[in-house]
């Protein structure tokens, strides 16, 4: 065997035995198969959605990958660049975390969580203008006329 | 002899039905101007025009069928039945605009399920959703918990002497006051009490759990309408998880709780009699039955070894269990972490706490505890004929706000329900059975439906057979009306097709 493929084959073996997981995890694979993952690092990338929850020198992020979202406890260091968390108004932040995965926390009630040891903001977040289509207010209006003439068709009778 | 419906019939029916349908088309009037408030205008304007067909359609309803006749049993049963149904149809409107759902069908099973408190939802990108939306899917199940009769009843029917049959039609046989109006207008006043207290105690928690006050408070309100109506909707697609808090939880157990006692047991603790509540059948059937099906709970969930410590398992186990007996859905796991992460055995426990209940005239779905209980006791008392001598005189009691006497009646209909409670679990996991699901999961999704709980395994999601989705709409609206209502309007179907003049 050559040197170089001895070094790849001693790397892979190390990577392995770290457990450590490169390339980001879905969170349906996490939530599915979370007795394979459970005390490994991660890294799973999404969208931080609703508040940013800072409990003492600690923090919770909700991170939505597109499927589902899943709680990343991160030190409120690494998470005070948050500034866009997803919701109807804004895209949130894309975040890239890299942490120990629990299943069942046992620092967190059981809860099935991820616990950052690093949190990278890839792609900021912006606000989101409403779009109203033209259609609809049309509609609302023709509507509006058929309430008007039962309006009128009422005080008619009545008279 | 079957007898066809007269044209009167149709009349009254139509008559009453649209005086439903304008209450709700006026309950509409909330988030349209939520919506502007908050600056939503979208959503305002969906809003806006499902306001406009709901108010056509019960104009033109009154204007039509106009009658000064007052409802018999059957009309008051069937305009229970066929509200409820105008309630999806119209109310799943604003949602199918939101383009959050991916048909009509979908957002009718989420109008429904809001409606019957259940909780099973199909939304898409839930945590992208309109404040607005968001307001409407929790006030619905408000208003379907204390009864969309009952809204009507309060605020827009004075007087008329058939509120008391459309008032049983909704699952409620039993009055609180002499005057059924004030009885409703009790429910009212309780929930919102209850729901200006709970919004408090979850908005300050939020604020201490680091949300925007605004949110916390906006979240507050929505878990609490959610959760005393036993329904389970919430703001956020991971559900309670999303806090993690152990306060939230906490407090959402106790508003669970208070939304699965019988409203009659809330008038007597009110008025300052609180032995009621522990001689009251219901509250000691409830207390039994948590204890069982706990216990199989954390069996189940002790053998697995998931949760490193007994606490854990106690606060993982027992909310998922409370939750599921007081029929809420309310989750602090991820719907896929049952069918992984819990055993056959503990599932089985969450599934009977489902089939249960709570209280009856209360917010909970389900067989319910004064059936449970009047059942118990009728097997007690056979078996007191049984070991004692034939001429002994057994008379069994239980007390519910009073002492009364067991009767054959009384368990007679209290088995009836249960059978037909049974039957329609049966039927929804042998549907589930039919498109390849596995049995306990299909159990499971059955249950939470027809008992109007909304735990969910994971079968309920957008993808899901179009079958299955009008099995569980219909298993949701006749678990919540408990059966009469509907059997009364398929028979009123059937006299239309085979009754003679």
């Amino acid at each position: 065997m050559r040197a170089p493929q001895i070094i790849f084959l001693a790397c892979a073996l190390c990577l392995l035995a770290c457990e450590v997981f490169a390339q980001p995890v879905s969170s349906v694979e996490l939530i599915t198969n979370d007795k394979l993952y459970d005390g490994k690092t991660v890294t799973y990338s999404g969208e931080v959605i609703g508040d940013v929850m800072k409990r003492g020198k600690f923090a919770w992020a909700n991170v939505f990958d597109g499927k589902r979202a899943i709680g990343v406890w991160a030190p409120a260091g690494l998470v005070k660049g948050i500034r866009n968390t997803g919701s109807y108004k804004s895209t949130g932040d894309k975040v890239e975390v890299t942490g120990i995965f629990n299943r069942a926390c046992p620092e967190h009630g059981g809860d099935l969580d991820l616990h950052a040891q690093e949190l990278v903001i890839v792609q900021p977040g912006h606000e989101v203008t409403e779009k109203i289509k033209k259609n609809e207010i049309v509609f609302a209006v023709i509507l509006l006329l058929i309430l008007g003439l039962i309006w009128i068709s009422h005080l008619y009778k009545h008279r | 002899m079957i007898l066809k419906p007269r044209l009167e019939d149709f009349k009254t029916i139509g008559f009453y039905l649209g005086k439903i349908i304008l209450g709700l088309a006026l309950a509409m009037i909330v988030p349209i101007v939520f919506g502007l408030i908050a600056r939503e205008l979208k959503p305002a304007l969906d809003f806006l025009i499902s306001f406009e067909i709901s108010l056509i359609a019960g104009l033109l309803l009154t204007k039509i069928c106009k009658t000064e006749n007052d409802l018999n049993w059957m009309q008051g049963m069937i305009v229970v039945s066929l509200s409820w149904l105008a309630a999806m149809v119209l109310g799943a409107l604003p949602l199918y605009f939101s383009g959050h759902w991916n048909s009509y069908l979908d957002a009718c099973f989420d109008s429904m399920s809001g409606f019957a408190t259940t909780g099973l939802t199909l939304v898409q990108d839930l945590d992208y959703l309109s404040l607005t939306h968001n307001l409407w899917r929790h006030l619905i199940m408000f208003m379907g918990g204390q009864g969309i009769i009952i809204v009507a009843l309060s605020f827009f029917v004075k007087g008329a002497s058939g509120a008391f049959r459309m008032y049983v039609g909704e699952a409620r046989d039993e009055k609180i006051l002499p005057n059924v109006i004030d009885t409703s207008r009790f429910i009212w006043a309780v929930s919102i009490v209850y729901l200006v207290i709970g919004t408090l105690a979850l908005g300050v928690v939020g604020i201490v759990n680091g949300m925007k006050v605004f949110n916390a408070f906006f979240h507050g309100a929505c878990i609490f309408m959610a959760a005393f109506d036993t329904g389970g909707f919430a703001p956020q697609s991971q559900n309670i998880l999303y806090y993690h808090s152990f306060l939230y939880e906490l407090i959402t157990v106790v508003i669970m709780i208070l939304g699965a006692i019988n409203f009659k047991l809330h008038y007597h603790l009110w008025t300052g009699n609180r032995k009621e509540a522990v001689k009251n059948i219901e509250t000691v059937t409830f207390f039994m039955s948590v204890m069982a099906t706990f216990l199989i709970v954390a069996f189940g969930l002790s053998r697995l070894g998931i949760y490193p410590k007994a606490l854990i398992l106690f606060r993982k186990g027992f909310y998922q269990l409370i939750s599921a007996h007081t029929g809420t859905g309310y989750q602090t796991i991820y719907a896929a972490q049952f069918l992984n992460d819990w055993n056959h055995f503990a599932l089985i426990g969450v599934v009977c706490a489902m089939a249960l209940g709570g209280a009856v005239c209360s917010t909970t779905g389900a067989i319910k505890m004064l059936r449970i209980g009047i059942i118990f006791k009728a097997l007690v008392e056979d078996v007191k004929r049984v070991i004692l001598p034939e001429k002994a005189v057994i008379a069994q009691k239980f007390h519910h706000i009073k002492e009364i006497f067991l009767e054959d009646k009384l368990v007679r209909s209290a088995l009836l329900i249960t059978l037909v409670y049974l039957v329609l679990y049966g039927l929804g996991a042998i549907i589930g059975l039919h498109y390849g699901f596995p049995f306990l999961n299909s159990l499971f999704e059955s249950v939470s439906a027809a008992a109007n709980v909304g735990l969910s395994c994971g079968i309920t999601k957008a993808g899901m057979p179009t079958g299955l989705k009008l099995t569980y709409i219909f298993q949701m609206w006749a678990g919540r009306l408990e059966f009469m209502s509907v059997f009364t309007l398929i028979g009123f179907f059937v006299a239309m097709v085979r009754g003679r003049k």
